[in-house]
Parts: C-alpha cells; sequence; structure tokens
C-alpha cells in the first residue's frame, strides 16, 4: 500500500512513542497537520514557535524523553531558533520539525523560504533537509537516535511539502547507518587512568566533587554519586545545571559553586587538593577566571564527551563514558575515607557564611518568595526558572533533592525560557507541582503562552519576582557602571492580574511579607493556571557575587 | 604551529557546511581546505591546515571528530606525509622576458598550459616550498593571476 510523507511521518512519531507535541502549522505543514487530525498525539498548540520548541525543551528535561516540536517554513522555523540553541547548550534532547517550500521552489526566495538547514547548522547536533520521502522515516529514525545518545542534544528535520505529499510504498524499519563512533581511551590507557584516580582519592586530604548536568542526564548517576561521596566522605558542589544531582539537604552537599554560589562552596573549590568534575564542563560561570580555579588541586575530570576534557582547564585525570557507569565504577571501587579535618572546616565555614538576606519591615524581599516556595511545596515542585535575579534566588534558596526537578536555562541564559518550560514540564509531569520562578522582564518575553496554558489546563504557577528592574543588568550597572541604570528600569510595565484574567487564569497580586505564605497556599489550591505577582524590593541584589573575570573565592556581599 | 588535519567524512551535500561552521564558530585558523572524493564514492577527504599550538590542535581533533559525518579525523605529521599543492599562474611577459620565464618553468617541471602576446599561464602541483620557490622567481616578471587548489595530503606508508 502506497503511504504519503506526512502518514509515514505520523507513523514514525507513534513507532518512537511519541504521545505529546507541541507546535505551531503553517502553509507548508498543511498535510501533517492534516494526517495529525485523526492521529493519537496530542499536539499542545502554542502562540508562538519559541513557546512551543521551550515546552518541548522542558518536557525532555522534566521526563527524560525526547521533546518533540513543530514549525511552519520561514518565519515559522527561524523563531525555533533561540529555543535550538537553548536545547544545545544545555545538551536537550529536542526534535524539532520544520516545514519547507516544495523541493522545486527551493533556493529561489519563495514566498516563507527560509534556509534553516543552513541557519541551524551551529545550534543543533545534528540537521537535515529531507529532499525525498524515501528517506523521511530513515532520517527520522536516526534524528531520535541522535538526540538522545551520547551527549543528548536538539536535531532539527526540514520537510518540504512536496515530501509529505508525495506517495511511495511503505518504507521498512530502517537500519541506522550512523558512523560508528571509536571510543576516546583505548582499554590499557584507561585503566591507567581509572588507577590514576583511585590513588588520587586515596591520597587526598580535601577533596571535592563538582557535579554538573551530566548527572542529570545520565539517569540513576545521582545514586552512584551519593554512594561515592558518602563513602570516600567527599563534599559534592553541583553547578547551576546540576541542581537536584545532589540533595541540597545532606550534610556533604556544598550547593551551587560560581558566579553566584555559596561562600562555602568556592572557598571549598579554592583549598581543596583533589577536584573531581563529573558531567561538567569548567563554564566561565563556574570557573571565573580559569588560571585562579581550583589552584591547589588535582584535577580529575568524568565526561561523556571527550572535547570537554582540557577545553578550558589541563586535567590531571580523566575517564570518558556515561556518568552513572563511571560513578558506580568509583564507587565500588574506592576505599572508604573520613577527610574528619576537612568535612569540619567546610562545616565552620558553612556556619561562619550562610545564604542570607536583609529582612526589612513591610518590604517582600524575594528570597523570601522562593524560600515560602520551597517551603510550601515540601521541597516536592519542579522549579522552572527565567533568567537574571530570579533564576539565582532560585538557585541559591530552593533546596533541590531530586534530578529532572530543577529547569533552567543554564548556558544560554534564555529569558522568556522558564514559563513555557513549566508548561512543558507540567504536561510531562501532570502530578507534580509546578512552578516557574519569573522576573517580570522574561515573563513578558513569552508572556502570550498564557493562552496555551489556560485553553489545555496545564495547571503551573508563574511566580513573578516583579521589581520593575531588569534586575541582574541593573545590578550590574549599579556595581561597575556608576549606578546609571540605562534602559533596565521596565517603565510600562501592565498589570499583570488584569493580564492573567484576560486570559482566563487567576492572578494574585501580593504586596506584604505577610501575603505571601497564604498567596502560595492558595495559588497550589487551584486547579488551574495562576500568576502570583509578588511586588518585592526592588533594588534587591543578588549576593555574594563573583565579580567577572575574578576568582570565585574572591566575593562581593551587600555592605551592611 | 601549522598542522595538517585529513577528514573522512560521508559524502553529501551540507557536509562541508558543516565542518566548515564548525572551524568557524570555534575560531579556529583554517589556512586552506581542500575537498575531494576518495577511491569511495561515498567517502570525501577534507584536507585542513590548521594554525594553532598542541591545545588548539587537541581541541580541533576532538570537535571534529565530534561530527555526525565524520569517519575519521588523522593528524598528519609534516615529515611523514606526502603533501601536493596545484597551481595555475598568468605570469606577465614581453618579448624580452618570454625566454627567462619559459626556462623557470622548466626548471621547475611547470607545464605551459597557455600563452598570449603578452602572458605565459603555467600549470605545477609540487609541495608548498617548490609552489613558494616559483611564486618567488616569478614576482619579477609581474604575475597578473593563480588559483591554487590549497593542499591535499596522505600518509607516508614507507615510513609507517
Amino acid at each position: 500500500m502506497k503511504k504519503t510523507g506526512a502518514k509515514i511521518f505520523v507513523e514514525t512519531l507513534l513507532e518512537h512513542g511519541v504521545n505529546t507535541m507541541f507546535g505551531y502549522p503553517g502553509g507548508v505543514l498543511l498535510p501533517i497537520y492534516d494526517e495529525l487530525y485523526h492521529a493519537p498525539i496530542r499536539h499542545i498548540l502554542s502562540r508562538h514557535e519559541q513557546g512551543a520548541i521551550h515546552a518541548a525543551d522542558g518536557y525532555a528535561r522534566a521526563t527524560g524523553k525526547v521533546g518533540v516540536c513543530m514549525a511552519t517554513s520561514g518565519p515559522g522555523a527561524t523563531n525555533l531558533v533561540t529555543g535550538l540553541a537553548t536545547a544545545f547548550m544545555d545538551s536537550v534532547p529536542v526534535v524539532a520539525f520544520t516545514g519547507q517550500v516544495s523541493t522545486h521552489l527551493l533556493g529561489i526566495d519563495s514566498f516563507q523560504e527560509a534556509d534553516i538547514y543552513g541557519i541551524s547548522i551551529p545550534v543543533t547536533k545534528y540537521n537535515y533537509l529531507v529532499k525525498e520521502t524515501s528517506r523521511l522515516k530513515e532520517v527520522m529514525y536516526e534524528a531520535f537516535h541522535l538526540a538522545i545518545s551520547g551527549r543528548p542534544g536538539p536535531v532539527l528535520i526540514d520537510l518540504p511539502k512536496d515530501v509529505q505529499t508525495i506517495q511511495i510504498d511503505d518504507p521498512p524499519v530502517p537500519a541506522l547507518t550512523l558512523p560508528q563512533r571509536r571510543p576516546h581511551l583505548d582499554p590499557v590507557e584507561r585503566d591507567r587512568q581509572l588507577e590514576k584516580i583511585l590513588s588520587l582519592i586515596r591520597d587526598a586530604k580535601r577533596p571535592v566533587i563538582y557535579a554538573g548536568g551530566g548527572v542529570i542526564k545520565s539517569d540513576k548517576a545521582h545514586e552512584a554519586l551519593l554512594r561515592l561521596a558518602e563513602k570516600a566522605q567527599m563534599p559534592v558542589t553541583t553547578t547551576l545545571m546540576g541542581k537536584g544531582g545532589f540533595p541540597e539537604t545532606h550534610s556533604l552537599s556544598l550547593g551551587m559553586l560560581g558566579m553566584h554560589g555559596t561562600r562555602y562552596a568556592n572557598y571549598a573549590v579554592a583549598k581543596c587538593d583533589l577536584l573531581i568534575a563529573v558531567g561538567a564542563r569548567f563554564d566561565d560561570r563556574v570557573t571565573g577566571e580559569p588560571s585562579t580555579f581550583a589552584k591547589e588541586a588535582k584535577i580529575v575530570h568524568l565526561d561523556i564527551d571527550p572535547a570537554e576534557v582540557g577545553k578550558i582547564i589541563q586535567v590531571d585525570a580523566c575517564l570518558i563514558g556515561q556518568a552513572r557507569d563511571l560513578l558506580q565504577e568509583l564507587a565500588d571501587r574506592v576505599e572508604p575515607q573520613a577527610h574528619e579535618e576537612w568535612i569540619s572546616q567546610i562545616a565552620q565555614w558553612k556556619r561562619d557564611f550562610p545564604l542570607s538576606y536583609p529582612k526589612k519591615e513591610g518590604v517582600i524581599s524575594p528570597q523570601y518568595v522562593v524560600e515560602q516556595i520551597y517551603e510550601k511545596t515540601r521541597g516536592e515542585a519542579i522549579i522552572t526558572t527565567e533568567v537574571g535575579q530570579n533564576q539565582m534566588w532560585a538557585a541559591q534558596y530552593f533546596k533541590s533533592t531530586r534530578p529532572r526537578t530543577f529547569i533552567t536555562s543554564g548556558g544560554l541564559g534564555t529569558m522568556g525560557y522558564g514559563f513555557p518550560a513549566a508548561i512543558g514540564a507540567k504536561i510531562g509531569c501532570p502530578d507534580r507541582i509546578v512552578f516557574d520562578i519569573a522576573g517580570d522582564g522574561s515573563f513578558q518575553m513569552n508572556i502570550q503562552e498564557l493562552a496555551t496554558a489556560v485553553y489545555n489546563k496545564v495547571n503551573v504557577k508563574i511566580a513573578i519576582l516583579n521589581n520593575g528592574f531588569l534586575g541582574m543588568v541593573r545590578q550590574w550597572q549599579e556595581l561597575f557602571y556608576g549606578r546609571r541604570y540605562s534602559q533596565t528600569t521596565l517603565n510600562g510595565n501592565p498589570d499583570f492580574i488584569k493580564i492573567a484574567e484576560g486570559y482566563g487564569a487567576l492572578g494574585i497580586r501580593v504586596e506584604k511579607p505577610e501575603d505571601v505564605p497564604s498567596a502560595i497556599e492558595r495559588a497550589i489550591a487551584e486547579d488551574h493556571p495562576v500568576v502570583i505577582d509578588f511586588h518585592v524590593d526592588p533594588e534587591e541584589n543578588v549576593y555574594p557575587m563573583v565579580p567577572p573575570g575574578g576568582a570565585i573565592h574572591n566575593m562581593l556581599d551587600r555592605k551592611e | 604551529m601549522r598542522h595538517i588535519i585529513s577528514v573522512l567524512v560521508r559524502n553529501h551535500p551540507g557536509v562541508l557546511s558543516h565542518v566548515v561552521g564548525l572551524f568557524t564558530r570555534r575560531s579556529y585558523n583554517i589556512e586552506s581546505l581542500a575537498a575531494g572524493v576518495t577511491e569511495n564514492p561515498d567517502v570525501t577527504r577534507i584536507t585542513i591546515v590548521v594554525t594553532g599550538d598542541d591545545l588548539v590542535l587537541d581541541q580541533v581533533m576532538k570537535q571534529v571528530n565530534k561530527l555526525v559525518d565524520v569517519l575519521n579525523v588523522t593528524d598528519l605529521k609534516y615529515d611523514q606525509a606526502i603533501t601536493r599543492e596545484l597551481a595555475i599562474i598568468t605570469v606577465k611577459t614581453t618579448l624580452q622576458t618570454r625566454g627567462s620565464v619559459i626556462e623557470i618553468a622548466n626548471v621547475f617541471g611547470a607545464k605551459v598550459v597557455d600563452m598570449s602576446e603578452d602572458t605565459i599561464t603555467l600549470e605545477l602541483s609540487g609541495t608548498e616550498r617548490v609552489l613558494q620557490n616559483l611564486m618567488r622567481l616569478l614576482n619579477p616578471f609581474g604575475i597578473s593571476e593563480m588559483a591554487r587548489t590549497g593542499m591535499i595530503a596522505l600518509a607516508m606508508k614507507s615510513s609507517e
């Protein structure tokens, strides 16, 4: 029996277990959307293509499955670019489909034609322009495999309209013909590295584990990490992407390190004699000036991507592979250690330099809002964040204990990410409470997705830490640009309550600290999207802070 | 430091964009790049001359190796590689200088492929150094046009 490309497309999605996707139709996608009309796939119509891809990304991060999104040709496709770059920087498995003009119209500046294949090369793990229907099924199999295998990432498939309508014989299930990756280390070298790491751990007096997003992505890696840390008594600091990879309530947890990390995490890194990086890539927001980073330490790097080893910092030993496998192997082989002196030094730092913020009479501290969300959800919520101060306060004050519960645009720092990502996360994990911790600036970047959430009954909560500023940029202007607040005052902010109501969501305005807990309780009780507009201290800053390009143990704090 | 990197890739439209795009995005300096099909029509060999220290070379190799289409990446050592480049050079001549240009061409084994009243066009393949030497001698006459392929290279089997 002959089948159209559109039919093959839908069948291949189903073969990959896709039951949810996010998208926005257009002229060249009509054949596929016609096929989706009666397909057993839940298609969430966003209000902007960027909303669709961030939602697919949030779905992927919350569930561990591949997120799927679709946009039409030209402007629809280019609207995906920020979402692709976001997923690429944070290694998120997303498969994005774009419609394209028919093959005979390619390359002649046809209506709504954009070279999304060329545009998306630097922001995808791989991408395809499918010119023959006979290739479609094979390409989709490859794409789903590539998105989730090895170091995950987004894959884009561009689908000309005629490729969707041409009928061909039902294609067989393809055998993958992708080039095989060769292992980075040969077995002898691998054994040598492993022995070296074990002896470094044996000799270390002041070890620290620095865990990144790889610990979240590699299923069960967090269990092995906990076992390793406890057995060898090694304190663990997690990056923004690694939050949830090690319980922040654990006595060995140092919280987050880096530019807005805890003092005790940064001091521990500065003073440690062994730093074990796992699933992390020595980002500049973590290291500050790399030549000053962990200067007293031997450095071990465990990562799935050999290109990350030695990219920023030269290491003393490395292993390449899944974080779970490497951590399990180390946890099995390592000898129990104590490190009492080191652990008590860290405990002293924790007592001396806890995260703290001023409590002002009658003014809502943004950090207090985050603490209350943590309290009222008993730490069980999935948190997404926007980008800026809201993101850093969320990272500092919401103690993550499980993987896939802290969802944020770390690498690209994409404003407007958190709300659509929350929609995707809630659809993927309907039994969890999902809070987007937002800023008034970021939230407005994809505020139109309120329609998506309300119409589809996606029960997400948006907590706006409304300070009337682009807060993080303003903070830098205050500290480094003589308080000249150039273009960071958000004059003309809307009434968020009316906006919420206009879309059919519930809006709650909170202006007094004593109303914060009850507002959060009420939002949680509602079986409906809720926007809570917290009017917070407008000039509160994120501290501690490492000035850009500095050493991470030289931190600024608020002047008392 | 200059390095010759030989990359075998799956041969399909777009593969060059992926390879070249990587070098642009990561700010690696390409001196030359030559691509052509191999003994296997499904495989293209790209020879890239890149400048940078050993750390840059290590990163280039690893990043190139990550590209989905890449089958193999080799760092060819200069002294263990056969390197060749083809150049076509048009030199300005007069009746008086024509003989000297042909004489130089003969010494280098360059072929005269075209001649007009006031130009001679030469073809030469050789190592980069041979090409540079020829150009140095032709420069005083005036080189009006030149095209070069960029270096291609293979590992020398006899030195393995």
